[in-house]
């Protein structure tokens, strides 16, 4: 059940109608036999004895999410928006990032917040709070956005072109690795006051991700934690990883983080003009 | 849990099928899971069972294939095992390894009648 509009989740709607169709996904299927043929193949069975047959489907479990995924990336790229999929464990200060944020840049750029959690409106009401338009799905029992969801979000969001779109998933290292929902990146919010080796015990993630923020800087003299660590095993897990410390508290390293951002919707631009 | 998801698109898959391919009950599901796909098998037949209640796979039996993570290392060109997305090449000890296989979710092929 479709938490935004109730729909079911086998039911046709303007996704399904707009996009019966597979497409290429950009995630890797190099190895890929991505055929969608579906033949039967009937195994060698006595007539008569059994009806039983063999079909063969030989399709990706998450096909369905990949091309609501593709039809959210088509979305944004039509709208030269960027859209960052902000993912960690609970309580990384990802709100708190976002609103630092926020208070930051609003003033130049349109930027809207959908924000996943499985109960409560509690960080939709912070960013809102700052003057953003912030739109709250609840997964309920589920623990991760998936790209269907985030679609009808954008229906009701209706944002300008050249818009800024982070997606605040819900907090969960596991799940929500496996789910693209059409954004330009994963970024992966790891705190300080966490162990320095999450990037290892949760290696999909720091894997999925292309930046790795390790935030609550400021903390660091009253911790153990070994930053210089923590990348080696985020750059072990992920070679191209890049990674930006700050403390969005203080303020501390705000300023390269910014910086990524702007370039990162110029370039969303240059493709969409 | 994301496992749940999954064996809820499985569901929405066989539906599909059962429509395009006329069957009406499912004896057998074979998946193709990687091992570096994030999927846990065990997980994923716990959740099976529960998600395929009252469908047309009520009483199938899920069968997974466990696919072995495959790897290209740059620096040395080869293609090596990998069963973590940490682990490093076991010839020049390099991080810097493609994933190329073991990555996979998939719905192989179906028993039904």
């Amino acid at each position: 059940m479709c938490g935004v509009c109730g729909c079911g989740e086998g039911q046709i709607h303007s996704h399904d109608e707009l996009h019966d169709h597979e497409h290429a996904h950009d995630h890797n299927h190099d190895h890929g036999h991505q055929h969608h043929h579906e033949h039967t193949a009937e195994h060698s069975h006595a007539p008569g004895l059994t009806q039983a047959r063999m079909v063969q489907i030989e399709q990706d479990i998450l096909a369905k999410n990949s091309r609501y995924a593709e039809e959210n990336r088509r979305y944004f790229s039509e709208r030269g928006m960027l859209a960052l999929n902000l993912v960690s464990s609970p309580g990384s200060g990802k709100t708190t990032l976002l609103t630092e944020t926020i208070l930051r840049l609003k003033d130049e750029l349109s930027i809207a917040v959908i924000e996943g959690d499985q109960q409560t409106a509690r960080d939709a009401d912070r960013i809102r709070a700052t003057g953003v338009p912030a739109l709250q799905i609840n997964t309920g029992k589920g623990c991760h956005l998936d790209a269907h969801r985030v679609g009808h979000g954008l229906e009701s969001l209706n944002l300008p072109e050249h818009s800024l779109l982070f997606i605040e998933n819900v907090g969960n290292l596991v799940c929500p690795s496996a789910f693209d929902l059409g954004e330009a990146h994963k970024v992966v919010i790891l705190s300080v006051t966490e162990g320095e080796d999450k990037p290892i015990k949760y290696p999909d993630m720091f894997h999925a991700a292309d930046l790795m923020i390790l935030n609550k800087t400021d903390l660091l003299p009253h911790l153990d934690f070994d930053s210089a660590q923590s990348i080696q095993y985020a750059k072990q897990v992920n070679p191209r990883i890049k990674v930006l410390s700050l403390s969005a508290k203080t303020g501390e390293g705000m300023e390269n983080w910014l910086t990524w951002l702007k370039v990162e919707l110029e370039l969303q631009q240059i493709a969409y003009t | 849990m994301h496992e749940m998801s999954l064996c809820e698109s499985v569901l929405q898959i066989i539906e599909q099928q059962a429509k395009a391919q006329q069957f009406a009950r499912v004896k057998t599901v074979w998946l193709e899971i990687g091992a570096l796909s994030g999927v846990e098998p065990e997980a994923m037949h716990f959740s099976f069972e529960v998600v395929m209640q009252g469908s047309l796979a009520e009483q199938a039996r899920l069968e997974i294939i466990e696919v072995p993570g495959v790897a290209w290392c740059m620096p040395c060109g080869c293609e090596v095992l990998v069963q973590q997305l940490y682990d490093e090449c076991p010839h020049c000890g390099s991080h810097q390894l493609q994933i190329v296989g073991g990555d996979q979710m998939r719905i192989k092929e179906l028993e039904v009648e």
